[in-house]
């Protein structure tokens, strides 16, 4: 998870709209099922949970398992009541934690 | 005396029918029922997507109208299928969709994600990508706020797996 994650979301919000949310971020998503050259599993390293939270609260929450294909692409819904704070987190296995704040312009 | 010919024909036939994988082998819409009217092949598997499916929505009869699942037919890479989940819901506090369940039938895990929503998602459609390590069924099941279940699937034919193993 190195570099910044992708974020998408409608230029301008009225107050009570339910927006879609696209995100696109950089994780190998190693399954644990690889083997290296020498025949070794590669530890399972994935992001396992993504959190979007408005003005601290929980608003929509994924558990990621192996399935989920690496640089995860996420697209959900959020009712956006009025101006306030989006965040958006992913977990990974390693207990690495990214968290970035969406800007919204809401009328 | 040896059973002729017809009869083990017959008494084979519908042991594959009634097989786990005659249950999945079946006209859509009739295969939810198919799905769950054989408890007994529910229960005999400890692990793996029936145990995953049944952990999830017990002795509950799913409902299949209100959710729809969409994917490819065929996924060129398994290891990219795009997929869609939605679910016909107001989301409001009293009626609303708390989760909703992928569960593969062909990868080595057999729950690929699970969305938990709140009356604030404001509405119950997500979309993300997949693993497929080979052509099989994808179960998605949501659970409603009042204790119901939806379920659909939708059958995935892959012509490269990805599952890396």
């Amino acid at each position: 998870m190195a570099t910044k994650p992708r974020i998408r979301v409608p230029e301008t919000v009225k107050a009570g709209e339910v927006i879609e949310v696209k995100t696109l971020i950089s994780h190998i998503m190693e399954t644990g099922q690889r083997k290296d050259q020498d025949g070794k599993p590669i530890p399972r390293n994935i992001i396992n949970t993504f959190t979007a939270t408005f003005n601290g609260k929980e608003v929509f929450k994924v558990d990621l398992h192996p399935g989920i294909s690496a640089n995860p692409y996420m697209a959900f819904h959020v009712r956006v009541p009025g101006p306030g704070d989006l965040e958006l987190s992913w977990l990974d296995d390693s207990g690495q934690k990214i968290t970035e704040k969406v800007k919204l312009n809401v009328s | 005396m040896a059973a002729p010919l017809e009869t083990d024909v017959k008494n084979s036939l519908l042991r594959a029918a009634i097989s786990r994988r005659g249950l999945l082998v079946g006209v859509a819409g009739a295969t939810t029922a198919l799905l769950l009217s054989d408890s007994d092949a529910l229960a005999a598997a400890d692990d793996g997507w029936e145990a995953a499916l049944k952990k999830i929505i017990g002795e509950a009869t799913p409902v299949n109208d209100k959710i729809k699942l969409e994917m490819p037919e065929i996924a060129e890479n398994g290891n990219t299928v795009p997929f869609s989940v939605s679910v016909d819901s107001p989301m409001t506090t009293e009626d609303y969709v708390k989760s909703v369940h992928v569960i593969s039938t062909g990868n080595p895990q057999p729950v690929i994600a699970t969305f938990h929503f709140t009356p604030e998602s404001g509405k119950a459609a997500v979309a993300s990508r997949m693993r497929l390590a080979k052509t099989q069924d994808i179960i998605s099941v949501a659970e409603l706020s009042d204790g119901k279940f939806a379920m659909t699937k939708k059958t995935v034919k892959v012509t490269i797996g990805g599952c890396g193993g």
